[in-house]
């Protein structure tokens, strides 16, 4: 008799489940548009060059060694990190009021957020405290919250699946209602899975509420600069947030802006009212950070601070970003123009109205089982395309195949 | 929408209230083991030490970069490999060697494939999921056993993932060595199902190890608890890989299914790097495939998958027959010179003319030495000698060097006369 004879067999995460399943897949014409992972118009995996500069940098340095990283991680790269979020020149930073904890990616750094929150916000004990993430979010979202100890993760309106574009009556609507104090988990930019991110007006209205509903201020920014080709520009949100007053959190990834996957690169920034409060609750993150992995991982928090603390390859990585934006909006316009000469029926105008990695199609279940079945096109359930599985070579058998699709399914 | 612009532009601007959301933060106490570091490099003295963090130091005090790990370095650049995100349970190359280096080459549980090995982010992490897995899925249970003492950062984690903390005799203060009597009866009472730490080797913090015999006595003693190994220093006690792991393989063969949590910082010298393992035995490999499910289940919602770097280094060290055999020399190096320091600080006592019992400096094994040193003699070592060590009296063995241990010696007689 086994300690483990009841563990039950778990469902596979699904978009993990889905690269496997097009791995295995023989048909030649296949495209994998599941996970959110950069690809060359080649399909193939890119390592960025300033990335391959900068490793040849740190082999080449012999006074660098293994030896354990602060517990709040690598002091030039937390710096660094944060400032790209906020600005060079966010009065913020100025005023001393911001810290930052180097994590293990974007995921690590909501963890780290999400542990602090349920167990320093607002009192002492959160485990009831209201955490909302948008309807549709990325799944892992509701994973990490809970397994934080939140009880009570819900869903606010984002998406409105008719129109194809931000529900903002409905967002704007459960700000109003939610309980004072919740926690609202915002997408900074290139909201995943929709593609679809609130204007800055549109912002301007939430920030209001936020403010004068005391709701709590927590920014997923997993693809800051890889929206729009440009940081700044990708950093509006939250850095009007900042102007803002607002005492909260950004969870950053540099898992795709730096191609850095692997490497788990992640910043969670805390910007609070002043010195002494950053002080005490950075104070509170190490105890925290210390029973999940005590220290985080070196190598990719070294690449990134290298490259943003040179001037030279600071430039080169904005380029090499710029690079990679500029290839999905190419992608997308490509193949709104397809979808518009085949005559697909329905609107198209999303694909290029919606911006970064992803985009939501509107197929429904049935219309993705078909693309998947029929033509080993591999997407979510949802309907999410990754725009970076698309290149020259496939976008013409993905157009044809949508077209067949939506002719053919209802 | 430009008035809407403009109104919402005016209309809000700082500042806000001015108390805060943190106002009720209590400054968090600095980390014990940590916090002796963070002391040490504020002090000024040309003759400080710090025998605090268990971290490797060569003969002149300073950090060790194994010439394996470093070949593995340029072997890895070499490939021009991606960065693709690896399986939530981490690089298959890393978690094979991992399992088979634990467990051994002729391992039954390796053959059946009844074992799931989960690459973690170093030891920490690894008892992290190990300990949450736990509490998840152990519910005959929620106590863990702990020796008295432990590491200090065992009693957080198990903690935090919802586990009841109680202890079991260890360390005996009188003779510095084993309390094996007091430890066979103590887990002799232990309710069934009961989760023990275990630690393989090299046990941290007072560095004594059971014998052989006494390892056998303890797995014979109580077969119905759940055994947790904590194995972060294979290889670095003994300087011999099979000998440090001889006790895991032991209670395995003896018919305990196990789980087993190991580190790579030390043996390898990765500490910044975070190579570490989850090793469930199972029944059989199909209730492996389920536990594997779960742990991934429990991974994602931490940090999605384990970072790269270090695990490809000890991959391909493990993998790589040149690399492994330079890499076995280097770890008998490390444990050589401990145990050699271990030799010349017993010897330099008693040329100080310490009339103490100093021989469990010898006995003791691995990087760290349970001096005996209570705490107002380690705040004077501290204050007097700028000698830096937690204040349990433990010294890190790494942090000697023949040219300091005269020194050490003779602070340790000042404040023990």
């Amino acid at each position: 008799m086994s300690l483990f004879g009841e563990v039950p067999q778990a469902t596979p995460v699904a978009v993990f489940k889905l690269s496997n399943d097009f791995k295995e897949d023989p048909n030649p014409m296949k495209v994998n548009l599941g996970v959110g992972a950069y690809r060359t118009d080649e399909g193939q995996p890119w390592v960025l060059p300033v990335v391959k500069k900068v490793e040849k940098i740190i082999v080449a340095d012999n006074s660098l060694n293994h030896e354990y990283l602060p517990i709040l991680g690598l002091p030039e790269f937390r710096s660094s990190a944060s400032k790209i979020a906020l600005g060079e020149d966010s009065p913020a930073i100025q005023e001393n009021r911001v810290g930052a904890v180097q994590c293990l990616g974007g995921t690590g750094a909501l963890k780290m957020g999400a542990e602090f929150l349920r167990r320093w916000y607002n009192g002492n004990d959160n485990m009831k405290t209201p955490v909302y993430v948008s309807a549709p979010t990325w799944e892992n979202h509701n994973s990490v919250f809970a397994n934080a100890g939140f009880e009570d993760v819900r869903p606010y309106k984002y998406w409105d699946a008719e129109k194809r574009g931000l529900d903002l009556a409905g967002f704007l609507g459960d700000l109003e209602t939610a309980p004072k104090h919740s926690i609202f988990v915002l997408h900074a930019c290139a909201h995943n899975p929709t593609g679809t991110d609130p204007t800055h007006v549109e912002w301007m209205q939430v920030a209001e509420v936020m403010k004068r509903r005391k709701l709590f201020v927590f920014f997923d920014s997993a693809y800051q600069g890889f929206a729009s080709g440009c940081l700044d520009k990708d950093a509006w949100a939250v850095r009007y947030f900042v102007t803002q007053g607002f005492e909260m959190f950004c969870a950053q990834s540099f898992s795709k802006n730096f191609g850095l996957y692997n490497e788990r690169v992640g910043n969670l920034t805390i910007v609070a009212r002043d010195a002494d409060n950053v002080r005490r609750v950075l104070s509170q993150m190490e105890k925290i950070v210390r029973v999940n992995w005590s220290n985080p991982p070196s190598q990719g928090a070294r690449l990134v601070a290298i490259t943003l603390n040179t001037a030279e390859l600071f430039a080169e990585w904005k380029d090499n970003v710029k690079t990679m934006a500029d290839r999905v909006l190419l992608m997308r316009a490509s193949l709104q123009a397809k979808l518009q000469v085949l005559g697909t029926p329905g609107t198209w105008d999303h694909i290029t109205q919606q911006i970064g990695m992803f985009s939501f199609t509107g197929l429904n279940p049935k219309q993705v089982e078909y693309m998947i079945k029929e033509r080993s096109i591999y997407l979510m359930a949802s309907g999410r395309i990754n725009m970076c599985g698309l290149t020259t070579k496939n976008i013409d058998y993905v157009a044809e195949s949508i077209h067949e699709t939506v002719v053919n399914v209802q | 929408e430009m008035f809407m612009y403009l109104l919402l532009l005016f209309v809000s601007h700082p500042p806000l209230c001015c108390s805060s959301w943190w106002g009720g933060v209590q400054m968090g106490p600095p980390d014990p083991i940590l916090g002796v570091s963070e002391a040490f490099k504020r002090d000024t003295s040309p003759k400080k030490m710090n025998l605090g963090v268990g971290a490797y130091r060569d003969d002149h005090g300073k950090p060790f970069v194994l010439d394996c790990v470093r070949k593995a370095e340029a072997l890895i650049a070499s490939k021009q490999l991606d960065k693709e995100y690896l399986a939530i349970g981490g690089l298959g190359d890393f978690t094979k060697s991992c399992a088979l280096l634990a467990l051994g080459a002729d391992s039954e549980v390796l053959k059946s494939g009844r074992n799931i090995t989960v690459q973690t982010i170093s030891g920490t992490g690894s008892l992290c999921v190990g300990a949450n897995f736990l509490s998840r899925f152990h519910s005959a249970s929620c106590d863990v056993y702990l020796p008295k003492p432990s590491w200090g950062n065992h009693t957080p984690i198990f903690r935090d993932a919802g586990m009841q903390l109680k202890a079991y005799r260890y360390y005996d203060p009188s003779t510095c060595g084993f309390d094996f009597s007091g430890a066979l009866d103590d887990i002799s009472k232990m309710p069934e199902k009961s989760v023990i730490m275990l630690h393989a080797c090299a046990h941290n913090p007072t560095g004594v190890d059971p014998k052989p015999e006494q390892w056998k006595e303890i797995a014979d003693l109580k077969r119905d608890l759940l055994v947790f190994f904590d194995m972060a220093y294979q290889g670095f006690a003994s300087g011999d890989i099979d000998r440090d792991a001889w006790a895991v393989r032991h209670f395995i063969e003896q018919g305990h299914n196990i789980v087993l949590s190991q580190s790579f910082a030390k043996n390898m010298g990765l500490y910044g790097e975070r190579v570490g393992g989850f090793t469930v035995v199972c029944n059989d490999a199909e209730e492996a495939k389920r536990v594997e499910s779960q742990l991934k289940i429990l991974i994602r919602p931490i940090y999605s998958n384990p970072p790269m770097n270090g695990a490809r280094i000890a991959a391909t060290i493990l993998n790589t027959p040149d690399l492994y055999k330079i890499w076995l020399e280097e770890v008998h190096g490390m444990a050589n010179r401990i145990i050699k320091m271990r030799e010349q600080l017993a010897a330099n006592l008693k040329s100080e003319g310490s009339t103490h019992n100093w021989q469990h400096v010898i006995d003791q094994i691995g990087m760290f030495c349970f001096t005996g040193l209570k705490p107002e003699q380690v705040e004077r070592l501290t204050k007097e000698f700028s000698v830096y060590m937690t204040k349990d009296g433990r010294i890190s063995m790494a942090g000697v060097t023949s040219g300091n241990v005269g020194y050490l010696a003779h602070g340790i007689h000042a404040v023990t006369k």
